[in-house]
């Protein structure tokens, strides 16, 4: 038993490195100097923590304000932030509606939703672009908000109606008609709020969706600087900075430094979101 | 979905508790008010779009009718429903919450996909209908049959190699102790909070190239040359290669996926793992079974649903997933996929044609494991 427990760390020490290694490569060369990163690899900087000229946050500045990467970040939090909000709360109305309103197709409406899911995003994408082009709707933030609200709503209705259907129950529904309230009231005070675990989840998911995204972003708000999102940016500049590795480490960093500080600020919930959100379409 | 008690169709509360509140000009106020707060959110549309205003103002306009914009719609659009005939008013009321979500999937979801099918039978510009020449090209072209070719390659070996890994760390790492665990497990997993496009950056510079004679700094070719080799260019290696290996640039891609899924897969098994009982495996081990026989014989049997949904799980993220060849090769050097053959075709070359014959390509290869999926919601939710 004893070499079977070496055997397990061995293994297991062996695929850690392999996960963690190329990341922290990229942290340590973005804090290195250009001429630091082509002469050696970032490894041997530990060997030599302290040699003079080696470290220092020049690539940050440079990639933030020369590369327009810090005017990406922003636009990535305007496009990021109502891509969230708007899905989640058309949803919401939508699943509150068809788990406790009578109308006529309500099953229906249900069956047809859940479907959508198996469309992939590329179905939808070419049409969507020439309606785009015709209502002047593309290169704006409204148009993005309106195309992750459309490719994320399949999921957030199906998602918020498991939880609103069955988590809460009829009698606080029925006892809040009772005393007056309207529906506006009872979904807005009570379902709401009681829905935040869901809530929750899917925010994490869709938010982080939205922030990695790459195709959405470039087919409808394309790579023109001042428009440009953190992702379409880092592609761009993989494009035309292929070998300055100073730009791209410290530029892949930005990119990711907010799905990490996520990730470890909420890492039970950010688990769930993606679980929840693992059926995306 | 089970019947639900009508409740709204039950407003007889509403009439002993509310005051009817049907008079004109109630209702006049309640649709002024909503044209109100739609003109303005036009507005607003208006000059985010046309202004060359300064990015500080266009960034606070735009959360305020990111945000607000559609809790405004909703609240002014619930009043004009309040202002309505009782009648009138509980007949009216769902489709105000179920409407914009129909209205939203139709314009986003429904009409495209139906349109991109029949663009599919259409030239590059959409004039003239060619039938199925778009599919037949995706056959029988040489290239796109590479593109095929190289699909299969990524569906296979992710889903697998995600799930083998992910299956091994979640029983290995059962054994060495909760805190252990806990932080192999987030280190595993970290990697799926990275965008692809990252996740590209940072494997680019593993892979790095530089001539021989030079300081390697991408770690594979440090790696390689420490060990003897001749630095290689892994990415532009196409079957002829130095190494022998056909593929071999595509499997550096394939790899990337792996990295990034098997958290995901280890995650889901993980527990699935812990679910199967502990006395059953006693029993088994008391019966003189080894560890490796109690894994294959009780774990695997115990835990196949599980398997089965992550791994097609991972196969229509990866059979959608454009990101990492656009970035590491733009599709060169025989790395295509038919997603980023999709975003090509469509958005660089501009012919629409095959764009959507792709589009439909990946749909049709979806359908039939996703059905199994959405049947499995529907039960769920039943």
């Amino acid at each position: 038993m004893k070499a079977g427990k070496l055997f397990i760390w061995i293994f297991v020490g062996a695929l850690v490195i392999i996960w963690t290694a190329p990341t922290l490569g990229l942290l340590v060369s973005s804090f290195r100097s250009e001429d630091a990163i082509l002469n050696s690899g970032w490894w041997t900087a530990f060997a030599r923590p302290f040699a003079s000229g080696q470290w220092t946050l020049g690539n940050y500045e440079r990639v933030i304000l020369a590369d327009n990467m810090g005017n990406a970040f922003l636009n990535s939090l305007l496009v990021t932030i109502p891509s969230t909000v708007i899905p989640i709360t058309i949803a919401a109305f939508a699943a509150y509606a068809i788990a406790w309103m009578d109308f006529p197709g309500r099953h229906l409406i249900f069956i047809l939703i859940v479907s959508l899911l198996i469309v992939p995003l590329q179905m939808a994408l070419i049409p969507v672009l020439r309606l785009y082009t015709g209502l002047r709707l593309n290169g704006t933030f409204l148009g993005i908000w309106l195309a992750h609200t459309g490719f994320g709503l399949p999921l957030a209705t199906y998602l918020l109606y498991g939880y609103i259907a069955t988590s809460i129950s009829g009698e606080i529904i029925e006892s809040a008609h009772t005393d007056g309230a309207t529906p506006w009231i009872t979904f807005t005070r009570l379902v709401l709020p009681l829905a935040t675990p869901v809530v929750a989840s899917f925010a994490i998911f869709q938010f982080l969706w939205v922030w990695n995204d790459l195709l959405v972003a470039l087919v409808f708000l394309g790579t023109k600087a001042e428009l440009a999102l953190v992702t379409t940016r880092l592609a761009e500049l993989v494009g035309s900075r292929g070998q300055d590795w100073h730009v791209l480490t410290s530029g892949a960093f930005v990119t990711i430094v907010m799905p990490l500080a996520v990730f470890f600020a909420l890492q039970r919930y950010f688990v769930r979101g993606l679980m929840a959100g693992s059926v995306k379409g | 979905m089970r019947a639900r008690p009508a409740l709204c169709a039950l407003p007889a509360m509403s009439e002993g508790t509310r005051p009817e509140r049907t008079a004109l000009p109630a209702l006049l106020r309640a649709a002024g008010l909503f044209t109100a707060v739609a003109a303005l959110l036009f507005l607003a549309f208006l000059f985010m779009r046309d202004s060359r205003a300064p990015k500080a103002l266009i960034a606070v306009i735009a959360l305020i009718i990111g945000i607000g914009g559609v809790w405004g719609l909703f609240y002014a659009g619930n009043g004009v429903i309040e202002a309505l005939p009782r009648r009138l008013r509980e007949a009216a009321r769902p489709w105000l919450f179920v409407g914009p979500a129909i209205l939203i999937l139709c314009i986003y979801i429904v009409f495209p996909a139906v349109r991109t099918i029949w663009i599919s039978f259409f030239d590059r510009t959409s004039q003239v209908f060619v039938g199925l020449a778009n599919y037949a090209y995706i056959i029988t072209d040489p290239e796109m049959l590479l593109v095929l070719r190289n699909t299969l390659l990524w569906v296979l070996l992710v889903p697998f190699f995600s799930v083998v890994l992910g299956l091994l760390i979640a029983v290995l790492i059962d054994r060495l102790g909760r805190v252990v665990e806990r932080v192999i497990k987030a280190l595993i997993f970290l990697p799926m909070a990275i965008s692809f496009v990252g996740a590209s950056v940072i494997w680019r510079f593993v892979y790095y190239f530089q001539p021989a004679g030079y300081d390697q700094v991408g770690l594979l070719n440090a790696i390689f040359t420490a060990l003897g080799g001749e630095p290689q260019a892994w990415l532009t290696q196409i079957p002829w290669n130095a190494i022998g290996i056909p593929w071999i640039n595509n499997l550096f891609l394939i790899f990337i996926m792996i990295w990034l899924q098997t958290g995901f897969a280890m995650v889901i098994l993980s527990a699935a793992v812990k679910g199967v009982p502990q006395e059953l495996l006693e029993a088994a081990r008391i019966d003189g079974a080894g560890e490796i026989r109690v894994f294959f014989r009780i774990t695997i049997p115990r835990i196949r649903a599980t398997v089965l949904t992550v791994s097609t799980t991972i196969l229509f993220l990866v059979l959608k997933v454009f990101d990492v060849v656009f970035v590491m090769t733009s599709g060169n050097f025989d790395t295509d996929v038919v997603a980023s053959r999709m975003y090509a075709e469509a958005f660089r070359f501009f012919d629409f044609g095959r764009g959507s014959a792709l589009a439909v390509l990946l749909f049709i290869i979806v359908v039939p494991f996703m059905m199994r999926t959405v049947r499995r919601m529907r039960r769920e939710s039943a």
